[in-house]
């Protein structure tokens, strides 16, 4: 045609096929009932953990206090100018991340992700309540809705939702004291921002455990994008051995006549899969390499009396030198590589880091703000006085006598606004402001110099820990 | 897994075409279409509820009364029925305790902060540190007292102004008109050997103008020139001077006189707001 006719586009939405995977077990199954059960059980029971840290401070092991601005973990209490622990927490989780996905591929959504085992564990109810694949399939072709079926959904749903409510009530759990929250709850003494919470982490977690599933996975992540840019072709990931399988049974080639390969075409590995793909096909966006379709064949495969790992764990170097009829690479070699150990290495400097800083902070602290504004006072006896805004912080559960003093120039003496003494008392676990000031006597070289550099120490008198900031007297410049 | 697309059907076109280039007539999904008319209604119905069509003189006010003014209005109602019980106990409190007591204090002179910013910076300036004739409100050295009960009085009655009955009030000759040239020379350098850190021109004038001080000064300013705090009499021993301490600035002190004027505040800020103030200057440093 010289002119090209307009075509009717095609619907660019596609309505979700229903995915019903089918019961499997085998040990990457075992792995993920474990995995399953140590991160929910992490999630549910970390709130209730108690931690003794004194009379002033709460007992809760970890605890994200955002009233009073104080993160606890266990030994370790996060005040927010410290929010530089938390920043590399996630630098560390970042690189974590990138040295898992280049060594094994998206292990992370497999195992791991919230969302993956919230949608196993939905599953699983789902399982025990409507039956496996096969009874699940009926029940959803079942137009006529029937006793038993709303009987089977009502329980589902149910349960789903009081699965859901813990969900969302565990994790309110984390912000302030669990056991007068739990009370607080049930007598409907809660802040509204509790129920609220509960109320919308309930409702994503129903719809997305229960209904979205691999949606959330496939339409609604960043992660599987992103993750395509950190694998190489020595990342572990689950794969076919398409040079063993084909021609698979039922194949044109089979049926002219060629030699059958490994695959029998069974379905098993398509029937378990929760996104609902075809593994066979190759490695694909939607794979989240939960690894329960090598279980699923390596059953059929003992069944058939064939060697296991038609589907299984491989890299792209290892098709090359399989079709060339070479051993795969072993493991241990697809994950030591200069790229995993860049990352595991950057992981351990960012952690050794904070380790560092986590060690050598001080439990006693202070920032100085020099008033500007002005730069200097004059006395009446011609004292040059500057003054200073000082923040002193005690991180101890109990109320502590800071002494001010300072260095730099013998001339220079220091005094508190409000006390004729040299000593604050500072309230347990708080931050105190005291305007303190500096004089330097008349004709002192402090006093006629435009700028002097001092060092403002405080001192915890009842244990001697001390801290220290630099900051410049300014005289009367001649 | 993409479907062929259907080659069969003939699609339609709005039947415009340029140069051979049709236009598809795809239009907006139907829910789109009706937020559109929706977003429309609400459109007009927001002019009507909110102030929103201009006349002549101001705009419409809608139905729902509200307005900016009114909500601002509303929150400083707020604000001031929240603080209304510890301005009760600033204004029950015996001026001297108020910085005792550290609630109190700490309300004070964050309170007085706000007032100071407003009706003190222009002449005081933010920080306090006050400007040529405008007294230095950190330092130590007070023209009528530095006590939370005399800065009390003075913020609320003023210096030298006519609004107030009670004002501070006292005033230096102008000694142009009453001693000859030489007689201010000689005062002058006298007085600035008063001063610790100033010297004087000329040491037998200084000497000469003892005399001279004691006969037209020292009733005010005090036989060894610490001033009088009773008639805000300047302390000129000190090293801080209002006005400047070169020679000739002191001299033209001598010959016109000065004085500062400040307004009462009784009629402009509440009683908490003074005594808010009050704490505040009390405790910039030089508070007594």
């Amino acid at each position: 045609m010289a002119q090209s006719q307009p075509e009717t586009p095609e619907s660019l939405y596609a309505a979700r096929e229903p995915v019903f995977p089918k019961r499997v077990s085998g040990s990457f199954r075992n792995l993920k009932w474990v995995i399953m059960i140590v991160t929910l059980g992490i999630y549910y029971v970390t709130p209730w953990i108690r931690w003794d840290r004194g009379p002033n401070l709460p007992d809760q092991a970890v605890l994200v206090d955002l009233a009073n601005r104080r993160f606890f973990f266990f030994w370790i209490e996060i005040w927010p100018h410290e929010f530089y622990f938390i920043a590399g927490l996630l630098v560390m989780a970042g690189l974590g991340l990138f040295l898992f996905t280049s060594a094994l591929g998206r292990v992370w959504c497999g195992y791991a992700c919230p969302q993956t085992v919230w949608t196993d564990l939905f599953i699983l109810v789902e399982r025990w309540i409507e039956g496996d694949r096969n009874a699940r399939l009926r029940l959803h072709r079942q137009k006529k809705l029937d006793f038993r079926k709303a009987r089977l959904r009502l329980t589902k749903w149910t349960t789903w939702l009081l699965i859901s409510v813990a969900t969302g009530g565990a994790w309110v759990f984390y912000f302030t004291d669990a056991p007068t929250l739990l009370v607080d709850l049930f007598t409907l003494d809660a802040h509204p921002a509790a129920y609220t919470t509960i109320a919308i982490l309930t409702g994503t977690t129903f719809l997305f455990g229960g209904f979205a599933r691999e949606q959330i996975c496939i339409y609604a992540c960043p992660w599987p994008r992103i993750q395509a840019a950190m694998m190489d072709e020595d990342t572990l990931t689950v794969g076919y051995r398409e040079w063993r399988g084909e021609p698979r049974k039922h194949s044109e080639e089979v049926k002219a006549g060629a030699e059958q390969g490994d695959c029998i075409d069974c379905m098993a590995c398509v029937n378990v899969c929760p996104v609902g793909i075809d593994i066979r096909d190759g490695q694909q966006l939607e794979c989240i390499t939960c690894a329960l379709c090598i279980d699923a064949c390596d059953d059929i495969m003992a069944k058939i009396g064939k060697p296991r790992g038609l589907i299984d764990y491989m890299a792209l170097t290892d098709e090359e030198r399989e079709r060339a009829g070479h051993p795969p690479k072993p493991i241990i070699k697809h994950i030591l590589r200069p790229r995993t150990i860049l990352y595991t290495s950057l992981w351990a400097l960012v952690g050794v880091g904070l380790l560092f800083a986590l060690f050598i902070r001080s439990d006693i602290d202070m920032t100085v703000a020099p008033v500007r504004n002005p730069t200097f006072v004059t006395m009446a006896d011609g004292t040059i006085r500057n003054t200073y805004e000082v923040r002193l912080r005690n991180k101890h559960g109990e109320e502590r006598p800071f002494r001010m003093t300072v260095k730099g120039d013998p001339a220079v003496r220091v005094t508190l606004e409000g006390t004729p003494y040299e000593t604050v008392t500072v309230p347990p676990d708080s931050t105190y402001n005291q305007r303190v000031y500096l004089q330097a006597p008349p004709g002192s070289d402090a006093a006629n110099r435009e700028r002097t550099d001092v060092r403002l120490w405080i001192e915890d008198i009842s244990s001697g820990e001390r801290a220290y900031k630099d900051t410049v007297f300014n005289g009367r410049a001649n | 897994m993409a479907k062929q697309p259907n080659k069969k059907q003939e699609p339609e076109t709005t039947g415009h075409e340029w140069d051979g280039i049709q236009e598809f007539n795809n239009p907006l999904p139907r829910w789109w279409l009706w937020v559109f008319y929706a977003t429309i209604i609400w459109g007009i119905w927001y002019t009507i509820a909110y102030p929103a069509w201009p006349g002549i003189k101001d705009a419409t006010s809608g139905y729902m009364g509200w307005s900016t003014r009114a909500n601002v209005a509303e929150s400083i109602a707020e604000a001031e029925a929240a603080n209304a019980e510890i301005n009760q106990r600033l204004v029950s409190a015996e001026l001297a305790q108020i910085p005792e007591k550290p609630e109190l204090a700490s309300y004070a002179s964050s309170a007085g902060d706000a007032v100071f910013k407003t009706w003190c910076a222009q002449c005081h300036g933010s920080g306090a540190a006050g400007a040529k004739g405008y007294p230095n409100l950190l330092d130590n050295a007070w023209l009528w007292g530095g006590t939370m009960e005399e800065i009390h009085y003075t913020i609320s009655h003023g210096i030298r102004n006519e609004d107030d009955p009670d004002a501070r009030y006292s005033q230096m000759p102008a000694f142009g008109e009453i001693l000859s040239d030489q007689e201010i020379e000689q005062v002058v350098n006298y007085v600035m050997t008063l001063s610790p850190s100033y010297d004087p021109q000329d040491a037998s004038m200084a000497e000469a103008g003892e005399g001279v001080y004691l006969d037209n000064c020292a009733a005010c300013h005090m036989e060894d020139g610490t001033g009088d705090q009773f008639q805000g009499a300047p302390n000129l021993t000190d090293a801080i001077w209002l006005y400047g301490g070169d020679y000739e600035t002191v001299k033209h002190t001598v010959v016109n006189s000065r004085f500062g004027v400040m307004p009462p505040w009784t009629d402009r800020l509440s009683e908490a707001e003074i005594r808010a103030v009050t704490a505040y200057v009390h405790q910039l440093g030089g508070g007594q």
